[in-house]
Parts: structure tokens; C-alpha cells; sequence
């Protein structure tokens, strides 16, 4: 009698908690504008603790790579990829000034466009369920971030902050799901809008059957969704098909390899500054 | 003391999951850890603290994640609870059931997880076959292999204890 008392409890208990989920569920689909406040003080609170993991982490980590190990070599090492990285970025940003300089919208639009301000933050996450594609960095809104600013590494565009909190934000990578940008074939300027598709690889859609795209064609960003600065390498196009009457079937393989990012720049300058008409496509949603 | 343990299992799991996902191929953990301590939890405690773990567990990776706060938490808890009455109604005391358990929790829970989403037309993960098939294999030998290391580790300190007083003798 006390066991099946016991089940019915259980039972009851269980309907109760899946009849809870289902209203804060509903509760969120009505209402979805800005990020819900359960989440960004968990996020906020949690951050800490993978701060803290991550140091831990990391102590270990250069414990035995720096002083157990090859001491000298990993300083020089770390001193080289810093340049490298310092020179790449310098790469992008000539590139990039480049372009500009080649349409005839920078002859009429004579503002500078070179100056970026970035601002170095180091990944101390990654997302909490695989089936999200995100990262947390050590930058929040005290050091300037505001959500959609778009994160940059040397090889190119990673994603955009979508959770700011005090000292750490949430980063949503371009690979992710949702994830979108406004892009362009460098060579042949034929435009596009990049989506994620949840794995390492990325698809390029909207394009025209007639635009002239090979593979190995430079995608870059084009932008318009006024998030991600114009000129910024998304990829390289890996392959191109026919897909329906007007369209192209276009996959990108991403410039950055995701997986072993370990510090990125967040592009700091006013959406105003940046080349897009201030369309939001960088969500999907 | 068991709430304590089930809760530190949770954030450990939680914290292990975002920080070794940075350092595994291609950026996601296959596993996912927090999954394994809810079933975990279920087979060894039953339905409610299954259910319970499930609730909580889920709703922090909900609000870590960038999506709709009570999706991952409403899959977490039915898991746990099925995961629970199945530990009281079966022997589930060796690795094969404990395997196919873990399996069946991990494909139950991309179902409810990826089928709510689409439901509400939120986010669509396509056919995931493979990706399913592979965290539900790397989540049920972790679950074993976490099975067999709390129940066999005892023992063999005590061997190895047992061992050196002999040859101290």
C-alpha cells in the first residue's frame, strides 16, 4: 500500500513538474524580445564558475607546458603566434581597406573606415549542450561589449555576442543553427546571406543561378546585416550546385577553425561606423 | 548529503561539459555529462530524484544555452523519471542493461529535446542521425564506465590495502 502510495506521489510530482516546464516554456515563446532575466543572471553567475574552472585549467596547463616542459620554446612559440596573429589581423584590415577602395560607393563615401577598435578577449567556455554552438569570453558590458558586436579572429569572422553580462559574454559562432551573415564572393562580388548549420561547415544561400562562383572562391562579409564589418573572410566555397530553378546550393568551409580558438577580438565600433545599412540578419530568428 | 552529492555532480558535470568542449575535436563534446549524472542519478535513487536532477540539471544548461528556458529541463525530467522507473522495475545491476538504458535515455532525450523545438518552430536540427547515434554511444560508456569505477573502486583500495599488510608481515 505504501509503495503504490508512494508511486502515485511520484506520479503526481512528475505531472506537476512537466505542467511547470510547459509554462515556462510558454511563457518565453509569447514574449521573446531581449534575452530573458533567468537567464542572463545564471549566465552572469555561472560565468564565474567557468572562470574559475577555466583558470584552474589553465594554471595546470602552463604549470606543465611552461615550467615542466619546454619552458623557452613555448615562450617563444606563444611570442610568435602573437605576431602572427598581430600580422594577420593587419592582413585582414589591408584587405578589407582594400575592397573598399575597389567600389564605387567608397569614391562617393569618403568617411575612414579603416579604424576598427577591437578589444582581445579570451574564451573561458564553451556552450553547456552540443546541440549550441557557443563560447563564453572573459569581456562583458564593464569593458564596452553590447550585444550583436561581432567577434573577429585572425582567420577570420567567429560569430557575435548575443548574452552580455558584467564580465563575460556569451558568444554565438557562425557555425551555430541560428547564426547568419550577410557575405559576397571576393572575386565575382555575387552576394549572399551565410547560415550555420550546426556542424563545421557553413551554407551560403540566396545566390543567384547565374552568379559566376568556382570552388575555392573567397567568401567574405558583405556588411548589410550591419552587424560583422564589410571585407571580413568567412571561408572558402568548397561546393557549388545547382539548387532549383533560381537558386545555388553553396557550401563554405570556415576560415576559423573553431576549435582550438583561444583568444578573440571583439569589434568594439559603434554599429553606426560599420558599412551595413543596419539590417539585423545576424539571427535567423 | 545525497542532495549535496547529486548537486555537486551536477555543477561538475556542467562545468567539465563547457570547459573540455574547447579542447575535444571540433569544438562539441560528443558526451553529454550532464545527461549521464541525471540518468545516473535515476538508477541509482529512482524516479523522483531521477525526475528532480533532471529538473535542475536541465534548466541550468537551458539558461547557459542560448535557447528557450525549459526545453532541455522538460526532457531532462521525463528521462530521469523513465530512467527511475526502469531502475525500480528491471534488475539493471550489469553493464549490457545499463548500456541499453543509457542509450534509450540519450535517443528519448534528443526526441523530446529536438521535437519540442520544432514543435514550436524555433530552432530545426534536420536529420541528426548520426550525431544522436554517437553522443547516445558516448554517453552510455561513460555512464558504464562511471557505474563500474563507483562500484568497483572500494574494493580494489581495499585489495591493495589488504596486499601491503601481508607483505609487511
Amino acid at each position: 500500500m505504501a509503495v503504490l502510495d508512494l508511486r502515485q506521489r511520484s506520479g503526481y510530482l512528475f505531472l506537476g513538474v512537466v505542467l511547470g516546464h510547459i509554462l515556462l516554456i510558454s511563457a518565453q515563446v509569447s514574449s521573446r524580445t531581449g534575452v530573458p532575466i533567468l537567464e542572463a543572471v545564471t549566465f552572469g553567475v555561472f560565468a564565474q564558475v567557468q572562470r574559475t574552472v577555466s583558470s584552474g585549467v589553465e594554471g595546470v596547463r602552463h604549470l606543465w607546458g611552461g615550467y615542466i616542459g619546454l619552458r623557452h620554446v613555448k615562450q617563444e612559440n606563444d611570442d610568435l603566434k602573437r605576431r602572427l596573429a598581430d600580422a594577420e589581423i593587419a592582413v585582414q584590415q589591408q584587405r578589407a581597406l582594400a575592397d573598399r577602395a575597389r567600389g564605387l560607393e567608397q569614391l562617393l563615401d569618403m568617411r575612414d573606415h579603416s579604424a576598427l577598435q577591437l578589444t582581445a578577449a579570451e574564451i573561458i567556455g564553451a556552450s553547456s549542450t552540443p546541440d549550441f554552438r557557443t563560447l563564453t569570453i572573459d569581456k562583458g558590458t564593464r569593458d564596452g561589449l553590447r550585444r550583436d558586436m561581432a567577434i573577429l579572429a585572425p582567420n577570420g569572422v567567429v560569430g557575435r555576442v548575443v548574452v552580455p553580462t558584467g564580465r563575460a559574454a556569451k558568444v554565438q559562432l557562425l557555425i551555430d543553427r541560428n547564426a547568419a551573415a550577410g557575405a559576397l564572393i571576393e572575386r565575382s562580388r555575387a552576394q549572399g546571406v551565410v547560415v550555420g548549420t550546426g556542424e563545421e561547415q557553413l551554407r551560403m544561400d540566396f545566390v543567384s543561378e547565374a552568379s559566376d562562383i568556382v570552388n575555392g572562391d573567397v567568401v567574405v562579409t558583405s556588411g548589410i546585416d550591419g552587424i560583422y564589418p564589410k571585407g571580413y573572410v568567412i571561408g572558402r566555397v568548397e561546393m557549388v550546385e545547382k539548387n532549383g530553378p533560381s537558386y545555388r546550393l553553396i557550401l563554405v568551409k570556415p576560415a576559423v577553425n573553431f576549435s582550438v580558438l583561444e583568444q578573440v577580438l571583439v569589434v568594439t565600433t559603434p554599429l553606426a561606423a560599420h558599412d551595413g545599412a543596419g539590417v539585423d540578419a545576424g539571427a535567423r530568428e | 548529503m545525497r542532495v549535496a552529492g547529486i548537486a555537486l555532480a551536477i555543477v561538475l558535470a556542467v562545468a567539465l561539459q563547457t570547459t573540455l568542449a574547447r579542447f575535444l575535436v571540433r569544438g562539441t563534446f560528443a558526451v553529454d555529462l550532464v545527461l549521464v549524472v541525471v540518468v545516473y542519478v535515476a538508477l541509482t535513487f529512482g524516479p523522483v530524484a531521477g525526475m528532480l536532477t533532471g529538473t535542475v540539471a536541465g534548466l541550468i544548461q537551458d539558461a547557459l544555452s542560448s535557447g528557450i528556458i525549459g526545453v532541455g529541463g522538460l526532457a531532462k525530467t521525463v528521462v530521469g523519471f523513465l530512467a527511475g522507473v526502469i531502475g525500480t522495475q528491471f534488475i539493471v545491476a550489469q553493464s549490457l542493461p545499463r548500456f541499453v538504458v543509457f542509450l534509450g535515455a540519450t535517443v528519448l532525450h534528443a526526441l523530446i529535446f529536438m521535437g519540442l523545438y520544432a514543435l514550436l518552430d524555433v530552432r530545426h536540427f534536420g536529420t541528426p542521425y548520426a550525431a544522436v547515434g554517437g553522443q547516445a554511444v558516448g554517453n552510455a560508456v561513460v555512464g558504464v564506465l562511471a557505474f563500474q569505477l563507483v562500484e568497483l573502486l572500494p574494493g580494489a583500495v581495499e585489495r591493495r590495502r589488504m596486499q601491503r599488510t601481508r607483505l609487511r608481515r
